[in-house]
């Protein structure tokens, strides 16, 4: 049995993978800064209730963190529960043969 | 029908003058007693016929969880325009102003976010 199935569902899907490589662009982001790179750079047209979705489901998989700082919330990105994805399937270091 | 105002809900007028004049760089350009507040707005430097800026009082009770709200998402309710974010975040940050987005490049534009310390957040942008 999966130990976490919430992290492979969490990134079986593109949007959430495109919101987790614009965290790892720059860390600690407003839903609104979130919002507006999905708009802007991937075209995607997303409503602000679907990202807060996308949003909660990355953080219920432990992908990403939230942070309340003052009168705003930032999100955070955590790869940590990747690493039970190469601990199941380690990654042989040496270069495959050509 | 021209638009000539454009308001921000500020929690204090003259908190908000101050921050909107010595930080942002308007000048103030009309400030009337209304009631008991002021009719006080101000404008850009560059543009002083142009579209004024209402400091409007957030007394009322609906205000505060409509700006605590967007806040909390980092939603801009408001936008003013530069010629450079980047160089324009370095100057405010420079005057202790806090930024909830950093200059950020979204391919036609960049944009910004920063508290206004009257319970907004405004967005810089200039098109490229």
């Amino acid at each position: 049995m999966d130990a976490n199935p919430d992290l492979f569902r969490a990134i079986g899907d593109a949007t959430r993978r495109t919101i987790l490589d614009e965290l790892t662009d720059k860390d600690g982001q407003t839903l609104f800064e979130i919002c507006g790179r999905l708009t802007m750079k991937h075209g995607l047209a997303s409503s602000r209730q679907a990202i807060s979705q996308h949003l909660a489901v990355l953080e219920q998989a432990g992908l990403v963190h939230t942070r309340r700082q003052g009168r705003y919330k930032f999100h955070h990105i955590d790869t940590g529960p990747l690493r039970s994805i190469v601990e199941r399937w380690p990654i042989n270091r040496e270069e495959p043969n050509p | 029908m021209r638009i000539n105002i454009t308001s921000v809900f500020v929690d204090d007028q003259a908190k908000a003058l101050a921050f909107y004049t010595e930080k942002l760089g308007f000048i103030k350009k009309t400030d009337v007693p209304a009631g008991d507040a002021r009719w006080l707005t101000v404008v850009s430097p560059a543009n002083p016929d142009g579209v004024e800026l209402l400091l409007e009082p957030d007394g009322h009770p609906a205000a505060g969880p409509f700006k605590s709200a967007l806040v909390a998402d980092g939603i801009p309710f408001t936008q003013f325009a530069v010629d450079d974010v980047y160089a324009e975040v370095e100057r405010l940050k420079g005057l202790g102003v806090e930024f909830t987005q950093e200059a950020t490049d979204l391919g036609p534009v960049v944009t910004a976010v920063f508290d206004d310390t009257c319970g907004n957040l405004i967005q810089l942008a200039a098109m490229k």
